[in-house]
């Protein structure tokens, strides 16, 4: 069984407690329904962007077994 | 044509780093007429607020593929010689510099032009995030960048 990797980054982070978690997956699976797997009880905040294997997707987006799915609020560097 | 991405924990000092960047890759090129360059600054006020410090967090394996896009974006679009960015992460107090873009063309018009397409590209792309610590005693996220063009 492959798993996604999931990682939080600033606000997300605080707001979840944890930096990174994992899910099992045997097929794709959309980001949205990454989010809610192993968030069930927290809502996401609209702001927030998704990225997958480092480049920016869409809650659409499909996610595969393997892959690197990253929740993030927008970016402040500069 | 060269270029130099890096993201630092260590103070950035922006002066020092081009003149090394220069000694270290243009050996005795002569080919540049227009050198631009942007130092964003720690600011010690934000949002009507006194910040005592703020902690910059980014995302390191996609800030890297993240800057190195827009680096070679920028090299499509202008005739570019040299390239240097480089941004801070970690604890930071006002008056350090955060962030360096330098660019090296023949003419003027694609140094400017290269220089603040790179730095806006950066801010609107690149996954940084800032959190500042107020004089009060607070801790808050900035919430997003303001405007680069008013």
């Amino acid at each position: 069984m492959q798993t996604i990797k999931v990682l939080y980054f600033a606000s997300l982070r605080e707001l979840i407690g944890t930096s990174e978690t994992s899910i099992e997956a045997t097929g794709p699976v959309g980001a949205a329904a990454v989010w809610k797997a192993v968030n069930p009880s927290v809502e996401l905040p609209d702001s927030s962007l998704v990225a997958i294997n480092q480049s920016y997707a869409s809650l659409d987006s499909m996610v595969q077994p393997g892959d690197e799915v990253a929740f993030f609020p927008p970016v402040t560097g500069g | 044509m060269t270029s130099l991405i890096r993201v630092q924990t260590d103070a950035l000092e922006p002066w020092q780093e081009i003149a090394k960047f220069q000694t270290d890759n243009f050996n005795g090129h002569t080919d540049f007429g227009a050198t631009a360059t942007f130092v964003g600054t720690m600011r010690d006020l934000n949002e009507g607020d006194e910040v005592f410090e703020m902690t910059l967090e980014h995302y390191p394996a996609m800030t890297e593929k993240k800057l190195a896009e827009i680096v070679v974006e920028a090299e499509s679009k202008w005739p570019l010689l040299h390239t240097l960015l480089m941004h801070r992460v970690g604890i930071i107090k006002p008056a350090d510099p955060i962030v360096l873009v330098a660019v090296w063309s023949a003419h003027r018009a694609a140094a400017f032009d290269a220089c603040r397409f790179l730095m806006e590209a950066l801010k609107h792309q690149a996954p940084f995030w800032k959190k500042e610590s107020l004089v009060s005693g607070q801790s808050r996220w900035v919430a997003k960048n303001t405007s680069g063009t008013s």
